[in-house]
């Protein structure tokens, strides 16, 4: 049996496996169908009714609604689908991952100027490194 | 007899792309980027590849979660730029070269690689951005290519071992191609970066050194390295550096690098390039 627990281990992170991919599976192809500038134009104009039209759960749709990434990844979804979200939005990848960071988009372009985000203490729970 | 000369190895982020796109390539914020493949741009306009095996990942393009292959070689005559979601870079359409590819195809099966098909695939900027910070803005793409798309977006992606593996397997496909071609590999993507969750923003500067220290000195030591081991020290979206791996396998075992550059930050990520030449070794002369 596969043990994915290891993963669980890293902090603030969530790794896109089989399992999450059956479960964000109706997400992702949301997602995905933002690719066409058509449907981009009709999410934009009734984004609950688009999003009616896919076999989603309602969690997953709220947090579409209320652009909640970290939701959405705890969801199934994927960051490379998520991405069609903030796109449509106008929004670049960073302002997504300041949000997700829960940083201001400030503080996190300025995070990323000075060399990133350290992994010091952000590789492991369990041996607090 | 077809020939792979040299080794490229470069980041792919689509911001990148964007910016070279709107012309904010001189700006405060991107000009040290572009500055650090002004060099590779003259060496590549004098090399005169005929053909590029571009190893690169689909972000949600020409995959979806319909089908996740994790080894795809497109033998396609030309690939159409995508809509990622926000249009399509405005750049030339990517020729291939099927007679290579379809070639390479058969080879690398009965290697017992068991590559996916692709005879009609959009590509994205994994595969764009490399071009255009090799070749700039250009009218039509000076070289052909042979696109592989490798699944880094569900876990688990190949191993860095089996990537290297595959890159011997493209170098014995690609010398038994009857036709004279010069023909680089290149492996994009990396280096350290996490997109998502609240430990996005990482980046790994010591990893990332050692990393481009060791793809010439000592890639034994990188195909070693374990999923998990990307993970925690890459972050989750650095572990596309096993793309770096299929590029090493396919050049000669000695190998002279001829450029290096490593930037911080464009974007969420580390960039990292690589020019390595790869003499041709005993057994394909």
């Amino acid at each position: 049996m596969v043990d994915n627990s290891e993963f669980d281990d890293i902090p603030g992170t969530t790794v896109f496996t089989a399992q999450r991919s059956h479960e964000g599976f109706h997400l992702n192809q949301f997602c995905m169908s933002l690719k066409s500038a058509a449907n981009r134009e009709r999410f934009k104009s009734d984004e609950r009714t688009y999003l009616d039209e896919w076999p989603m759960t309602e969690a997953q749709k709220q947090a579409v609604l209320e652009r909640d990434y970290n939701a959405m990844i705890s969801l199934g979804g994927n960051i490379y689908f998520l991405a069609k979200i903030f796109a449509t939005d106008g929004q670049s990848f960073q302002s997504a991952a300041a949000k997700m960071a829960g940083m201001s988009v400030d503080d996190y372009a300025a995070m990323m100027l000075h060399g990133g985000r350290s992994p010091d203490g952000v590789r492991s729970k369990t041996e607090d490194r | 007899m077809a020939r792979i000369t040299a080794g490229v190895t470069t980041s792919h982020v689509p911001a990148i792309g964007a910016a070279l796109d709107r012309g904010e390539d001189k700006s405060d914020y991107w000009a040290p980027l572009f500055a650090g493949y002004e060099w590779s741009k003259k060496w590549i306009a004098e090399e005169r590849p005929d053909v590029v095996v571009l190893i690169y990942n689909d972000h949600a393009t020409a995959f979806s979660l319909e089908c996740i292959p994790t080894f795809a070689i497109g033998c396609a005559d030309e690939f159409a730029i995508a809509d990622e979601g926000f249009g399509a870079r405005p750049v030339p359409t990517v020729i291939g070269h099927p007679e290579l590819a379809c070639h390479m195809a058969q080879s690398l099966i009965l290697d017992e690689f068991d590559m996916t098909v692709m005879n009609q695939m959009e590509v994205d900027h994994g595969l764009t951005v490399p071009m255009s910070l090799m070749f700039g803005r250009v009218e039509s793409w000076p070289v052909r290519v042979v696109p592989i798309a490798v699944n880094v977006v569900q876990y688990p992606p190949p191993t860095g071992e089996r990537c290297f593996k595959l890159g011997q397997a493209i170098r014995r496909a690609v010398h038994s191609f009857d036709e004279d071609l010069n023909v680089q590999v290149w492996g994009t993507g990396g280096m350290s970066h996490q997109l998502q969750g609240p430990r996005a923003g990482l980046i790994n500067q010591p990893f990332d050194h050692a990393f481009l220290e060791n793809m010439n000195a000592n890639p034994t030591a990188l195909r070693a390295i374990s999923h998990l081991e990307y993970l925690r020290e890459a972050g989750s979206e650095g572990i596309e550096l096993v793309m770096w791996l299929i590029m090493r396998g396919a050049l000669s075992e000695q190998c002279n690098e001829l450029h290096r550059f490593y930037h911080v930050p464009a974007s969420n990520t580390a960039v990292g390039h690589l020019i390595l030449e790869s003499p041709l070794d005993e057994e394909t002369t």
